[in-house]
């Protein structure tokens, strides 16, 4: 058998590509699949997303074995993982680390996209796709953040669920409907597991094999913009590509251990983050008598918090919460600039794009403090900020003056 | 009591003489700061004979009211180096095999009735609350004959928790700043936090302020430990794992500079 199966053309293999398309579909997704020789650092983060995606399903799993969904059990059970299981506290710090880490790596990989136009035409459909991806992520976050059943993880729940009784007429029936009951209980909690362990992350997976069937019916984009598909030598091989493997498979692998170093310093060191990763108040167990001083949602939350807060009327700021995500889904049509790459592109982008990320920044920063004075006009003008950044880029992309793009790729070997 | 196991000498003599040298500087660092209760613990995890009397402190001073129920009597006894008869004999009054939690002998329904809700489980209050507030905590009883326990807290201002440690302690009054308003009325402040003065000895306690600090520090040393009891293990094995990463990293760098070689 082993002697058989390392060679391309062996009886075994022959046989599996009579009945299943194994060695295409690897000639089409890797070996003989050509991307931009002239990858950048923010081409990692698409590839950790999907490490961290495998540490999450596989960790996952393990929790699943002990953890217990309901409000009698729940807390008790998680600490039971932390103490009497063998490696439960390695396989829970693992999961919670890696929620934190799937959002870092997401926002840094939707950041590269603006960067470098790469929902652009071709590939406005692999950004809509990304994007059900993070609202996907954003509610598989929502639902295991209540899992633990701290009070951080209660209250945290009861004022996002809140958002939605601000809705006019279905809001307060809809509240309970997600709800189940007329308060967050036990019976929220058990549908929140459902929805968190087998919903979400099946959508999750099936829209990442969606996002990269996509990404390779366009091919990859590059930090140049440039199609290397429109210039390709006598053998039909675009000139300016390189096969994902062994080449991006053998880059790809020294940013995952880098990542990996990175991630196990906070596993094994700074589980808690200060506070960010793991909030000291969800280490006390839900008490829906007792409503903490200070209810901030996780990190990954807060930029879209602070925007919510920042409104008076709550359905207002409901709304406008909203839109700051769905106008994202737009960008491919708002930003109308034929040049992709920020190379080749006006000091009018460069500088509104860099008033965009620190007005995001600076709305997790406001999320996570308290809403008061000053706080609450900083959010103002950010909120603005960011939602300024699209309509000034709508006006500015009609008439952009960039550099001119070069034909091949730049590549400094 | 439990008798504290003496370590063998060398390094761990050392590091546990550093470590009550840490545990004596804060009274040094907090004697001039008036008006001041929040105070800062240096307790060292690796300090297994205060870790030790820590436990000891607890179950003979708050494990009467207070459960440490995620804490099974087995892991404490592997972590704290006890033989299974100084567990029996002083750590284990209610619990008879070591493979049971750290309950509370008090039904919840007798507790919620007696102190108006049941003491709360002591287990993650380290992490939840921080070390640093538990330690103030412990020193911030004061006489305020209003409350029905004849004492109250700074930290948890209107505690239903009478002072468990007075007889350790003794009693303490606290004064507070007066402020007067324009009409020339005294308002007086008394137990609100912010405008808190100074503590002021009034009946000395068995232990004198240093021993009692000592005391505390041990118990929130040994509530340290309750609440990430993994820690140590965590840490040691991170070391490796990064190592080994390093070394992985140093070979995956290599490999991709020869595969990339002939990219021009």
């Amino acid at each position: 058998m082993s002697s058989v199966s390392n060679t391309n053309s062996g009886p075994l293999l022959a046989w599996i590509d009579k009945r299943f398309p194994l060695s295409k579909m690897l000639r089409e997704h890797a070996t003989e699949y050509y991307a931009g020789k002239n990858f950048n650092i923010w081409y990692v983060f698409g590839v950790l997303a999907m490490v961290v995606l495998i540490i999450q399903l596989v960790t996952g799993i393990f929790l699943t074995m002990n953890y217990k969904p309901s409000a009698a059990d729940a807390f008790a059970s998680v600490e039971y993982i932390m103490r009497d299981v063998e490696w439960g506290w390695l396989i829970r710090y693992m999961h919670s680390t890696g929620a934190s880490a799937f959002f870092i790596v997401v926002y840094l990989h939707m950041f590269r996209a603006m960067l470098y136009g790469s929902y652009k035409n071709p590939r406005e459909l692999l950004w809509l796709i990304g994007m059900l991806i993070y609202v996907a992520l954003m509610a598989e976050g929502f639902f295991g953040y209540l899992l633990p059943w701290g009070q951080m993880s209660y209250w945290g729940a009861q004022v996002i669920i809140s958002l939605f009784g601000a809705l006019p007429v279905i809001g307060d029936p809809l509240v309970e409907w997600i709800r189940g009951d007329y308060n967050i209980s036990d019976i929220t909690l058990n549908r929140f597991f459902a929805l968190h362990v087998i919903a979400v992350p099946l959508a999750l997976v099936m829209l990442v094999v969606m996002h990269i069937l996509a990404l390779h019916e366009t091919g990859s984009n590059n930090p140049d913009g440039i199609e290397i598909k429109e210039n390709k030598g006598p053998d039909g091989i675009p000139v300016d590509g390189v096969a994902f493997h062994p080449y991006y498979t053998a880059k790809d692998l020294v940013a995952i251990i880098v990542f990996l170093i990175l991630f196990s310093g906070v596993v094994f060191f700074a589980p808690e983050m200060g506070g960010y990763f793991l909030e000291h108040a969800n280490f006390e167990p839900a008490n829906f008598l007792k409503t903490p001083v200070h209810i901030a949602p996780v990190w990954y939350f807060t930029p879209f918090y602070a925007i919510l807060r920042a409104v008076p009327s709550k359905l207002g700021g409901v709304i406008l919460m909203g839109s700051a995500i769905l106008v994202l889904f737009l960008l491919p049509w708002i930003d109308r600039s034929k040049v992709k790459s920020i190379r080749y592109r006006g000091w009018g982008y460069k500088g509104a794009l860099a008033v965009f990320a620190v007005s995001f920044v600076a709305l997790g920063i406001l999320g996570t403090l308290p809403a008061e004075g000053v706080y609450t006009l900083l959010a103002r003008i950010f909120s603005f900020l960011y939602f300024a950044f699209f309509v000034y880029l709508y006006i500015y992309t009609g008439s952009e003056k960039g550099k001119p793009v070069p034909a091949r790729l730049t590549y400094h070997g | 009591m439990i008798q504290v196991i003496n370590r063998p000498f060398g390094i761990r003599a050392v590091t546990r003489a550093l470590g009550i040298l840490v545990l004596v500087l804060p009274t040094f660092a907090f004697a001039s700061e008036g008006g001041s209760f929040m105070h800062t613990v240096k307790n060292d995890k690796t300090d297994i004979a205060s870790l030790q009397r820590g436990a000891r402190n607890f179950v003979n001073y708050c494990g009467g009211c207070h459960s440490a129920k995620y804490i099974r009597f087995s892991k404490l006894q592997e972590d704290l180096h006890l033989t299974e008869k100084q567990m029996t004999e002083n750590l284990m009054f209610a619990a008879r095999k070591t493979d049971e939690l750290m309950k509370v002998a008090m039904p919840p329904e007798d507790a919620a009735r007696w102190f108006g809700q049941s003491p709360p489980d002591l287990t993650l209050v380290a992490r939840s609350r921080g070390t640093d507030w538990v330690y103030s905590f412990l020193k911030s009883f004061y006489l305020d004959p209003s409350r029905p326990t004849g004492v109250n807290n700074l930290l948890l201002p209107n505690a239903s928790m009478p002072h468990a440690l007075w007889q350790l302690q003794g009693l303490q009054e606290a004064s507070f700043y007066e402020t007067t308003e324009a009409n020339g009325t005294v308002v007086s402040h008394f137990g609100d936090p912010a405008f808190f003065a100074k503590f002021e000895e009034i009946q000395p306690g068995k232990l004198s302020p240093e021993e009692y600090d000592q005391f505390v520090t041990d118990l929130v040393n040994f509530l340290d430990w309750a609440g990430t009891p993994e820690q140590m293990d965590r840490q040691r094995l991170g070391i490796w794992v990064i190592i080994f990463l390093v070394v992985f990293l140093i070979f995956a760098y290599l490999l991709k500079v020869e595969i990339w070689k002939d990219v021009k």
